[in-house]
């Protein structure tokens, strides 16, 4: 291993993402980039999370191999139990999930995420739809939100919020944390404020990336690079880089 | 119980009409019945309502082979590629012509299968509170608790006229076994007025009756039993096949175009006779890949009374 870890901005937004998980806590697993960094959070600093997963997996290991889907037969094998949708919805209806992941194409200061119909002023774009995206958002104790910075992506207002943000009346939960390719941001209390920018990402990038304002307490800090630890987990739960990228530099896709 | 086998060509022909409602892919990316949704783009149903939470590519073929007309699902796309093509290009083109989509998120798409299940109008739920979706949706309204308690809202039945599920292994009479994750799958069979099962293997009756628990589909609900061996590839079915990501990457790689489409159904859909002749096509070395033939069998289960 050389001195100076290299890693893609991918390999960090997992790492990132698995750092939200506190050990013991009960976790709803999304699609694509949380499915590694829930495996990491168990690999590494939280042995005891349990996974839900929305097609009504639970489990408390990793995935047994690399997975493109949560319903893919590794991750089916050695789970805890196999049952219904509606039975991991329960639970997260009952608040007895601690904290979620979602993804959105467009976000907006209070953590509203619009992954339904696209494009703003350009022509519309129709995207996938909710999945679970709503359920998480309305339900979870906390979210944890993931999306690639582009200012046409980080909007004054959504123009159609599919998994609802901070709002008046909110009776549990929200956004407490967006982690992009630029940088880790706190939601909590309806305030969007930067935590940490990624390595050789600047402020001045951030705000040029963002269609609002960005607070900043003084000088940012750093997102923590990934220990040597985290990068083998990631590289054995993804050998070919399929979620987490080929263009491996320090820091940089 | 009567025999309720039939070859997946005379049960969509007996089963499935034009302007049907049709539930599948209710395990999520899972054991998704595309023989059957191939055959359906073969027999060339039309103005079908699709139900389901996720559709993993299954619903794109079926919008753009221009069978639907209404879509009544949380998401549509690719799981691991992204966009569903077919259906951007219904919605924002009109190609081949015009879809409806009445929006849901997993869960609400669920209480609605759950509701028709149970025999109730409606089901309470918290999810969507604050959502766009929820707003004049025709089938979620706010609703106050008969109990005091705070506001909810109100989920209305939906009952499919056919819902369509493969799984491992079933008897003659259509009682099934399925294990893995079961996403949707109760609400979809038990909500539906008619059911179609496919499965790897039709095996002996004894079979079934030796895991009751494992029977997740009774045979009283069930219209046809299909035995289609590979019948869910492209997607994983646990203990027979292995995701075939390829077919699933390929498929969104070329119908981004719509010629890239209609190129990949002739060579996919209309140009494969049987599910017999998919396999054949895909070829030995990707079944090869795909089949699983390690076992890891769960501990048996005494019964004994």
């Amino acid at each position: 291993m050389s001195a100076i870890a290299t890693y893609t901005r991918r390999e960090l937004m997992v790492v990132a993402a698995g750092r939200e998980i506190h050990d013991r806590e009960v976790v709803f697993v999304g699609m694509r980039l949380p499915l590694l960094g829930f495996g990491l959070a168990k690999a590494t600093h939280a042995p005891e999370a349990v996974g839900l997963f929305e097609n009504g997996i639970i489990r408390d290991r990793p995935a047994e191999a690399f997975i493109y889907t949560m319903g893919d037969p590794p991750n089916i094998a050695g789970a805890l139990a196999c049952v219904g949708l509606l039975d991991v919805m329960s639970l997260l209806q009952q608040g007895r999930v601690d904290v979620g992941f979602i993804g959105g194409a467009e976000v907006d200061p209070l953590g509203n995420l619009n992954t339904t119909w696209a494009g703003g002023e350009g022509r519309p774009v129709r995207l996938p739809g909710s999945g679970g995206g709503q359920d998480i958002a309305s339900l979870a104790q906390r979210t944890v939100l993931i999306m690639e910075h582009e200012p046409r992506r980080f909007r004054e207002r959504v123009s159609y919020v599919t998994s609802p943000g901070h709002f008046p009346g909110r009776r549990r939960g929200g956004p407490a944390t967006l982690i992009t390719t630029l940088g880790v941001f706190d939601l909590r209390q309806g305030r969007f404020r930067l935590r940490s920018l990624h390595p050789e990402v600047s402020l001045a990038h951030v705000r040029a990336a963002t269609g609002f304002a960005v607070e900043s307490d003084g000088t940012p800090a750093v997102t923590e690079p990934p220990t040597q630890e985290e990068l083998a987990y990631i590289r054995h739960a993804d050998p070919q880089g399929f979620w987490t990228g080929d263009h491996r530099g320090k820091g940089g896709d | 119980m009567s025999d309720k086998r039939q070859s997946l060509g005379d049960a969509i022909a007996a089963h499935v009409h034009d302007a049907d409602a049709i539930a599948l892919g209710l395990a999520l990316e899972s054991g998704i019945p595309f023989a059957a949704v191939h055959e359906l783009i073969r027999q060339r149903r039309r103005d079908l309502t699709l139900i389901g939470p996720i559709s993993d590519m299954a619903f794109d073929q079926l919008i753009g082979a221009g069978c639907v007309t209404r879509v009544i699902a949380a998401w549509v796309g690719n799981v691991a590629g992204g966009s569903g093509y077919c259906f951007r290009r219904a919605l924002e083109q009109g190609i081949p012509h015009p879809i409806t989509v009445e929006e849901h998120s997993n869960f609400t798409v669920g209480l609605a299968l759950k509701a028709a299940a149970m025999g109730v109008p409606y089901l309470p739920t918290l999810t969507g509170i604050g959502s766009d979706i929820v707003r004049d949706h025709p089938r979620i309204r706010p609703q106050d608790d008969p109990f005091g308690g705070p506001p909810l809202l109100a989920v209305g039945a939906i009952r499919p006229d056919v819902t369509i599920v493969h799984t491992q292994r079933a008897d003659r009479h259509g009682n099934a076994h399925l294990w893995g994750n079961l996403g949707l799958t109760l609400e979809g069979v038990y909500a539906a007025r008619r059911t179609i099962v496919t499965c790897e293997e039709i095996v002996a009756d004894e079979v079934i009756r030796s895991d009751p628990n494992r029977t997740v589909i009774p045979g009283l609900l069930v219209d046809a039993v299909v035995e289609v061996p590979g019948g869910a590839l492209p997607a994983s079915v646990q203990g027979y096949w292995r995701r075939d990501f390829e077919t699933f990457l390929g498929y969104h790689g070329r119908s981004r175009t719509l010629e890239g489409y209609r190129a990949w159904l002739d060579e996919w859909v209309l140009g494969i006779a049987s599910r017999d002749a998919y396999l054949a096509h895909l070829g030995q070395p990707a079944l090869d890949r795909l089949r699983v033939r390690d076992q890891r069998l769960a501990a048996a289960a005494n019964f004994a009374p």
